[in-house]
C-alpha cells in the first residue's frame, strides 16, 4: 500500500468527487421533475399521452445506461444540439431516472385505494385535482424507499460518465492511475468516496421518511 | 292543455327531481340493471331495500356515473346527466360539474386520509367551487357542526372512531350544498354501537327534507324514516311503498320472502 499516493490523491479525489456530487444533485432533482412529469403522464385520461410515456419508459428500461450516454454525447450534436461535458452528463442521467421514476410514480400513484378517487370524484374533482392533491400527497411515503433505491442507482451510474471525459470521480481517479500506474490505491479510494455519498444519501432518505406522516 | 304524442317525453312533474329512465347495467354478460326506472321528489327520502346482490349499490353508483350505464338515462332537475358506454362522452368537466350536484356517502367513508376533518370537508369548497380557503373553512365549520363534530375538526381520519368518520363523509357531502343525496349502506362497515349516531344525523337530514336515496340494511330506520321503501331483487324494482305498506302489507312474494327472512 503506497501511503504517500493515498494521501496526494485523496484532495484530488475530493475535487472529483465534489464533480460528481454537483452533475448527481443536478440530476437528482431533474429527474424527480422528469419523472414526476411522466407519472401524471402515465395516469393521464388520454390514450395518446399514456402510450408516448409507455414508449419512453421502455426505451429507456430497455438499453445500458452507457448506450444512453454516448447517444446524449454523440448524437444530440449531430441534430444540432450541442452540450459542454458537465450538460451532457446531467441531462443522460436525468433522461434515465425519469423513466424509472415514472415507473416509481405510477407505482405509488395507482398503490392508493380506488375508494380515494372515488370520494374526489363524488365531490366533483377534475382528474388532474385528484392526482394532485389526493393521490399525491399519499402516494409520497409510498414512493420514497423505491425511489432512494433509483436515486442510488443514478449516483452509481454516473461514474459512467467517465467514458465521455466528464471531468467526475471515477474520471479524477484514471487520471491518477494513468500517471501513477497504481490502480488498486486509487479505486479503493473511489470506492471508499462513492460509499460515503450513498451513505449520506441513504441517511436523508431514511430521515425523510420517518419525517413524512403515515396514513 | 294539448294532449301529448305517445312518443313525447312524459309531461315532467315539477316536483320530481331525479328521475330514473330504463337504467341499464351489465357487467361482462352479467345483467345487475335490467331496466331500472325511478322518479324522486324534492324533499323526498327513499329507502332501497333487497338482498345482497340485487344491484342496489351498483344503482346508486350508477346515478352519480361512479360506474358508466349501458342504457337509459339519469336526469336530475331536468338535466340529463352524463352518457351511457358507447354514447359520445359527456367531457370531463361537465361531469365534474354534473356529480358535484349529487353528495355521495360511501360504505366504507372514503375520508381523505392525509387530510384533517376540517380539511376534508373544506377540500370541495375551496377547490372545486373555488371558495377562497376561509370561507370554504367556514362553510366547512358549518357543516361539521351539523353532524355535531365541531370538536373533532383538526383529527385526521385514523383518530376518529367509524361512527365520526361516517359523519365527517356526511358533512364532506354536505359542504358541496347538493341537490340529492345518495347513501350506500353508510352503516354497514360501523360498529354496532356506532350506527345510531350516524343515523340520527340522516334522520335529521331526512326532517329538514333534504333529498336523499339510501341503501340500507336498517329497517327501523327505513320504517320510521323512508317516505317510500323500494324493494330491489335481480336487478328489478320489485315494489315500491309507503314504509307502512312494504313492512306491514307488502303485494309480491319476492318482497315477503324478503322481510320474513329478516324477521328470522
Amino acid at each position: 500500500m503506497d501511503w504517500t499516493l493515498i494521501g496526494m490523491s485523496m484532495p484530488l479525489l475530493a475535487v472529483g468527487l465534489l464533480a460528481t456530487l454537483r452533475i448527481c444533485a443536478a440530476a437528482i432533482v431533474l429527474g424527480i421533475a422528469l419523472g414526476a412529469v411522466l407519472g401524471f403522464g402515465a395516469m393521464s385520461r388520454h390514450a395518446p399521452v399514456r402510450f408516448f410515456v409507455r414508449a419512453y419508459v421502455d426505451f429507456i428500461r430497455g438499453t445500458p445506461l452507457l448506450i444512453q450516454i454516448f447517444l446524449v454525447y454523440f448524437a444530440l450534436p449531430v441534430i444540432g444540439v450541442n452540450f459542454n461535458e458537465y450538460w451532457a452528463g446531467v441531462t443522460a442521467l436525468t433522461l434515465n431516472a425519469g423513466g424509472f421514476i415514472c415507473e416509481i410514480m405510477r407505482g405509488g400513484l395507482q398503490s392508493i385505494d380506488a375508494g380515494q378517487t372515488e370520494a374526489a370524484k363524488s365531490i366533483g374533482m377534475r382528474h388532474r385535482q385528484i392526482v394532485l392533491h389526493v393521490l399525491f400527497p399519499q402516494a409520497w411515503r409510498r414512493i420514497l424507499p423505491p425511489l432512494t433505491n433509483e436515486l442510488i442507482s443514478l449516483v452509481k451510474g454516473s461514474a459512467m460518465l467517465s467514458a465521455i471525459s466528464v471531468y467526475e470521480l471515477t474520471h479524477a481517479g484514471q487520471e491518477i492511475i494513468a500517471t501513477y500506474f497504481s490502480p488498486f490505491e486509487i479505486f479503493l479510494l473511489i470506492a471508499l468516496y462513492y460509499y460515503a455519498l450513498i451513505s449520506a444519501l441513504a441517511w436523508l432518505s431514511r430521515y425523510l421518511e420517518r419525517r413524512l406522516p403515515q396514513y | 292543455m294539448p294532449l301529448s304524442h305517445p312518443d313525447a317525453p312524459a309531461a315532467v312533474d315539477p316536483s320530481v327531481l331525479l328521475s330514473v329512465d330504463r337504467l341499464h347495467k351489465k357487467f361482462g354478460d352479467k345483467t345487475i340493471l335490467d331496466a331500472i326506472s325511478l322518479d324522486i321528489r324534492r324533499g323526498e327520502t327513499a329507502v332501497l331495500i333487497g338482498p345482497s346482490g340485487s344491484g342496489k349499490t351498483t344503482f346508486l353508483r350508477c346515478l352519480n356515473f361512479l360506474e358508466i350505464p349501458d342504457g337509459g338515462t339519469i336526469h336530475l332537475g331536468g338535466e340529463r346527466i352524463g352518457s351511457n358506454a358507447g354514447e359520445p362522452a359527456v367531457s370531463e368537466p361537465t361531469l365534474a360539474r354534473q356529480r358535484r350536484r349529487f353528495g355521495f356517502v360511501f360504505q366504507r367513508f372514503n375520508l381523505f386520509a392525509h387530510l384533517s376533518a376540517i380539511d376534508n370537508v373544506s377540500c370541495g369548497p375551496h377547490r372545486v367551487l373555488g371558495l377562497s380557503r376561509d370561507a370554504a373553512r367556514q362553510r366547512a365549520a358549518a357543516a361539521l357542526e351539523q353532524v355535531h363534530l365541531a370538536a373533532h375538526a383538526d383529527k385526521r381520519p385514523s383518530q376518529l372512531s367509524g361512527g365520526q368518520q361516517q359523519r365527517v363523509a356526511i358533512a364532506r357531502a354536505l359542504a358541496m350544498q347538493p341537490e340529492v343525496l345518495l347513501f350506500d349502506e353508510p352503516t354497514s362497515a360501523l360498529d354496532p354501537e356506532l350506527v345510531r349516531e350516524v343515523l340520527d344525523v340522516m334522520r335529521d337530514l331526512a326532517s329538514a327534507r333534504m333529498t336523499m336515496l339510501v341503501v340500507t340494511h336498517e329497517m327501523s330506520f327505513a320504517r320510521q324514516v323512508a317516505h317510500r321503501v323500494v324493494f330491489m331483487d335481480g336487478g328489478n324494482i320489485v315494489e315500491t311503498g309507503s314504509p307502512d305498506q312494504i313492512f306491514g302489507a307488502p303485494r309480491e312474494q319476492r318482497t315477503r320472502r324478503f322481510l320474513q327472512h329478516l324477521q328470522a
